[in-house]
């Protein structure tokens, strides 16, 4: 197989894994707006949590889509 | 593609192209490249703006500020009470190490959006370093305050000794990679941002008129994402470096 096209493959399987920060982001809002809704007075303290927990997950998933862009352009 | 090279713009092949880091004062010093880039001159743009933002909010200094003195107060407060709640009276005189690590990756995030300009938090090599003094600031401020003591940061508090035994090779890892992380976060989400505006901005050229309204309308939000996750990932950093010097400064 060209290496080319191996690259191509390669890289589209390895974005695969930036579903996992799709689902983790979703969670992490999700969970914060539950909280914030069962007490409103907290929403200020825990929104520190949310974006921290939010950069967290999001950087997990930029993980995979770096690994994909090194498989594409190295 | 051809659009482009038919009008006689720059044919840019890719939306990799935009981060190239290209010399606009070449200097050469025994046979090291120092040239001033690109790169470097947003980094000029990104402090003569914080500097001027900051010089001109507290030149009035009134009671009841106006607009920009009050832009200026709630920068400063934002990111002072971030350190006051996350690290305590000890973690103050630290404060504007973080302050200037937050305002410059804020500037910098911010100053990419530009049609135009170079993002220099896109590359790895400047968060990387970034993250790196972070790191070996924090580490050695940890070994300075604690001495060998330090290494009970690696030892969650009240597990019994065969679990602790598992868990320290686990924490170490988990703490040396921390400056990756750190880098790559800011680095990645700043790269991703900006090659997906560039592909959906491809396509509205290829796309023409008829149908170009809609990869427009994309880069019209996506735009508006970046700005958000700009201040995010900005604040995000800051943050993190200071939870990170509170773990130095007090052990759990």
């Amino acid at each position: 197989m060209e290496t080319e096209a191996a690259k191509m493959i390669g890289a589209g399987l390895a974005a695969i894994g930036v579903i996992g920060g799709g689902v983790g982001v979703g969670t992490v809002f999700g969970q914060y707006m539950q909280a914030a809704a069962r007490n409103p007075s907290m929403s200020n303290e825990l929104r520190t949590f949310a974006f921290l927990g939010f950069a967290l997950s999001e950087a997990t998933a930029l993980f995979a889509l770096v690994v994909a862009l090194i498989i594409l352009f190295t | 593609m051809e659009h482009a090279e038919e009008h006689g713009a720059a044919a840019a092949h890719g939306p990799m192209e935009q981060f190239e880091i290209s010399p606009i004062i070449p200097i050469h010093v025994g046979g090291y490249d120092i040239s001033f880039t690109n790169s470097a001159m947003f980094m000029v743009f990104a402090v003569i703006a914080s500097a001027l933002l900051f010089w001109g909010g507290t030149r009035q200094r009134t009671m009841v500020p106006g607009r920009l003195q009050a832009t200026v107060e709630m920068l400063y407060e934002f990111v002072a009470d971030m350190v006051k709640s996350n690290t305590g009276k000890e973690g103050m005189p630290y404060f504007p190490f973080i302050f200037t690590l937050f305002l410059f990756i804020l500037f910098g995030n911010v100053l990419g959006l530009l049609p135009y300009s170079f993002t220099f938090t896109s590359h790895i090599v400047l968060t990387g370093a970034m993250a790196a003094f972070v790191f070996i600031g924090v580490t050695i401020l940890g070994f300075v305050k604690h001495g060998f003591h330090f290494f009970s940061l690696f030892v969650p508090p009240g597990a019994p000794l065969v679990m602790a035994i598992g868990l320290f090779p686990l924490e170490l890892f988990s703490y040396l990679i921390r400056p990756f992380s750190l880098s790559l976060r800011l680095f990645a989400n700043m790269l991703a941002g900006h090659v997906l505006l560039k592909v959906l901005a491809g396509f509205i050229i290829s796309l023409g008129l008829i149908f170009g309204w809609i990869p427009f309308a994309a880069v019209f939000a996506v735009t508006m994402l970046e700005i958000l996750v700009a201040l995010i990932q900005a604040y995000v950093f800051a943050l993190l470096t200071t939870l990170y010097l509170n773990d130095a400064l007090h052990l759990h």
